[in-house]
């Protein structure tokens, strides 16, 4: 077998080796258990919206709601099943933010609950909060400037 | 079961679909590209600030509620809003205050709850 040079060639190599991922299967998978887990979402915020409750408040307790079930349901072994089969289909919806929490506090229980549950929380989960607070302070600073919305929308 | 009432079949497919396909996009990123999942969980709370800080995303969410406000990207929105918000209320601070007061119970209840899950989880035996 003649060397592999370049670092295309190796990959080329790898992609005729690896078998391929069974990517419309896995979008499949993904899609109805996304959809579930919003429409599970949306049953909730209707029941908290018959009870007369404002449309903030009710996002809020469907997070919660959502957050606490995906939370313990992480701390039983089972949402690690659900996501082997459903990919992105609970990774992108927040029951995935709740899991990032979860499953590197209990990885590293054996350090102590301080430092190893309390510390090894935010290893996934830090990154995104990040992220995300930092952009809508921009996006708040943005907004102070021109003081319109019609004026960033480009 | 009055709340039973309040469901509106519409809506729920029109969540379940714009829900299940933000899904779709975050698994093509995972099979296409060689992100790991905490790069497309940032990813996707980024681009959901930045489209509800350009006024975009509130058409999703007017389209579809919770099956654009549960996936991360909803989360990002949430933030974006609350910022804005706060600006218009309290000016400057409101720019630090408002995002995260937005998503104060989404924040608190995920540390709360997974700390608690955490402490009563038993760790996981590696042999599987």
């Amino acid at each position: 077998m003649k060397p592999l040079d370049s670092k295309k060639d190796y990959q080329d190599y790898v992609d005729k080796k690896s078998p391929n991922s069974p990517i419309l299967k896995n979008c499949f998978n993904a899609f109805w258990v996304g959809g579930l887990i919003c429409t599970i979402g949306q049953v909730i915020m209707n029941i908290a919206k018959s009870r007369g409750l404002s449309q903030d408040i009710c996002g809020t307790i469907v997070s919660i709601i959502l957050i606490a079930i995906s939370a313990f349901l992480t701390g039983l072994n089972i949402f690690n099943k659900i996501g082997k089969f459903a990919g992105a289909g609970s990774l992108i919806p927040i029951t995935g933010f709740a899991n990032s929490i979860v499953s590197p506090s209990m990885e590293y229980k054996s350090e102590g609950y301080v430092m190893g549950v309390g510390g090894k929380m935010f290893t996934v989960a830090g990154p995104v909060l990040v992220f995300g607070i930092s952009t809508s302070i921009i996006v708040g600073l943005i907004y102070l400037i021109f003081n319109t919305q019609n004026i960033t929308l480009v | 079961m009055d709340w039973l009432q309040n469901i509106n079949f519409i809506e729920l497919i029109k969540c379940f679909i714009t829900g299940g396909l933000i899904c779709v996009i975050g698994q093509i990123l995972i099979d296409k590209t060689k992100l790991t999942p905490a790069r497309i969980l940032v990813i996707f709370v980024t681009t959901g600030t930045i489209l509800g800080g350009l006024g975009i995303y509130k058409y999703l969410v007017d389209f579809a509620g919770a099956g654009a406000t549960v996936p991360l990207t909803g989360f990002g929105y949430n933030l974006a809003k609350g910022a804005i918000k706060g600006v218009q209320e309290y000016g400057l601070i409101g720019a630090f205050t408002g995002g995260v007061t937005a998503s104060a119970g989404g924040i608190s209840a995920a540390i709360f709850f997974g700390y608690i899950a955490s402490l009563i989880s038993k760790p996981k035996m590696k042999k599987e």
